[in-house]
């Protein structure tokens, strides 16, 4: 079977950095953290007092006035991206079939909140829960609505692989595609995971920073004093389609997907391989899908998300992967600036690596203030100051809990 | 109107997002009122919380107006 090529012909984003693609561009390129105190809910309680939200999001934008109590955040977030994304692409919904558009989407958790405040109130004030608990609180619901709002009846389901999920969606999309069983697909992801629960959740874990003193260098990637990453929510929808579709209709092109990797780390619950084994082979995956040799690289958009371990493990399966190409490579965390958006982190990572080879410039990774011994100092993370480079291939790396591995690589159009 | 009309109504306005003056004694939740099953279900529970009462599911499907959510409440409060 022959495949078919796949580019990228909408984006739309909603995260801490801009409720536009744009202005989430803008952001990027100048370095600015996403973090602040929380205000979703009072932290004064929990050991980590701040993250990195979305800011000023009018969901009314999006939905209808009367929808909203109906959709938990994080389904807000999705509708707002594709929104975007769809208008960006230019698509007359008028013409499209939608039997052959699909919607396939990432979500890591899903409605929290929801789960959250359903429980409670179940426990404290009546003994039932609402007919919207379930339906609201699943994660494959967003995916479920945007094709609903839009009418696309092809393939639609959503990928679950904690801060994997998303990046494993658009590599289905991108393969649902290149078989040829669908010529559009909305993908990407959101989450809304800036809540009690995710919060404390993940401070149990001893996974957050709890820099409260100085949330915006608390993101701080291969840092020797990283303590843990900012947990931040939002979303990003990508409008993935065969090349010939595209062409056909006359629709811009932002960028070509020209391969994915998927792989299990096989180690542990929630701590990477220390020797980046999994890590290592999804890349290499990757590159042999996309059909490139590890010279053909520029730029990584990496996991990095500002851990202790995970910060080690990633730059060592970078080596493994591309040997001595790895310091000629521009890498960067741009965690450093967004936070991590758990699920929705491949989708958004995903639009910087493409706006970076659109734009020829490499994102950089904010606060650096020391470098760590541990980690190999001849990689340029490009800290601090973004970097001017004509990107022709980059990849995009996500790992989740449970060892879920997925890698991305887009090509310049 | 009486106590009960007036709460009634502030719910159904509140949780299926109609104007005020869609909601008369007549009107149907899903015929007129644009509700689903789920919606329908939601208002019973909301009924439930603010009169502090049971509505059983077998009674509960019986109310299907605005009117009928009324009578049923205010010979239920009384």
């Amino acid at each position: 079977m022959e495949l078919k090529r796949v580019v990228i012909t909408g984006v739309g984003t909603v995260n801490p950095l801009g409720n536009s693609v744009q202005e989430y561009w803008e952001n990027l390129k100048k370095g600015v953290s996403g973090a602040g105190p929380i205000t979703h809910f009072d932290a004064s309680k929990h050991v980590t007092q701040f993250a990195c939200e979305v800011k000023n999001f009018d969901p009314l934008l999006y939905i209808d006035k009367k929808e909203v109590r109906k959709h938990d955040l994080f389904t807000q977030y999705a509708f707002a991206s594709t929104a975007q994304a769809i208008e960006d692409s230019g698509l007359d919904l008028e013409k499209v079939d939608g039997d052959r558009v699909g919607v396939i989407w990432g979500a890591g958790i899903g409605g929290l909140q929801t789960f959250h405040e359903e429980v409670r109130a179940y426990s404290e004030e009546r003994p039932r829960f609402s007919p919207f608990f379930i339906p609201k609180m699943i994660a494959n619901i967003a995916g479920g609505l945007v094709s609903i709002k839009y009418g696309f009846r092809g393939p639609n389901y959503t990928t679950v692989s904690a801060c994997a999920s998303s990046t494993h969606a658009i590599i289905d999309a991108f393969n649902m595609i290149r078989m040829g069983k669908a010529d559009m697909i909305v993908t990407g992801g959101s989450e809304a995971g800036v809540n009690e629960a995710g919060v404390a959740g993940f401070n149990s874990m001893r996974a957050l920073s709890t820099r409260n003193d100085d949330p915006k260098t608390a993101s701080r990637p291969f840092d020797k004093d990283r303590d843990g990453f900012v947990i931040a929510e939002g979303s990003a929808a990508f409008i993935l389609e065969e090349y010939e579709h595209a062409v056909s209709r006359g629709a811009k092109i932002y960028a070509e997907v020209a391969g994915g990797g998927m792989s299990g780390d096989a180690f542990h619950m929630t701590a990477p391989d220390p020797d980046g084994r999994g890590a290592s082979l999804v890349m290499k995956w990757a590159l042999e899908d996309a059909g490139i040799k590890p010279e053909d690289v520029d730029y990584i958009n990496v996991h990095g998300t500002s851990t202790p371990l995970g910060d080690i493990a990633e730059p060592k399966a970078i080596i493994k992967t591309f040997g001595d190409h790895a310091y000629k490579l521009s890498i960067s965390s741009t965690k450093s600036m967004t936070g991590h958006l758990l699920g929705a982190a491949g989708a958004v990572e995903g639009l910087a690596s493409i706006l970076a080879i659109q734009n020829s410039i490499v994102p950089p990774t904010i606060n650096h203030f020391t470098d760590d011994p541990e980690i190999d100092s001849k990689l340029d993370f490009t800290f601090n100051k973004a970097k001017e480079r004509e990107i022709k291939f980059a990849i995009s790396n996500t790992f989740g809990f449970g060892g879920h591995n997925a890698t991305l690589v887009f090509k310049k159009f | 109107m009486s106590d009960v009309a007036a709460k009634v109504k502030a719910i159904i306005v509140d949780k299926l997002g109609v104007d005020e003056s869609e909601v008369v004694p007549e009107a149907s939740f899903t015929n007129d009122l644009g509700a689903d099953s789920l919606d329908t279900v939601e208002l019973i529970m909301e009924f439930e919380k603010e009169f502090d009462l049971a509505i059983p599911d077998d009674e509960a499907e019986k109310i299907s107006t605005v009117g009928e959510a009324i009578a049923h409440i205010e010979s239920a409060v009384k």
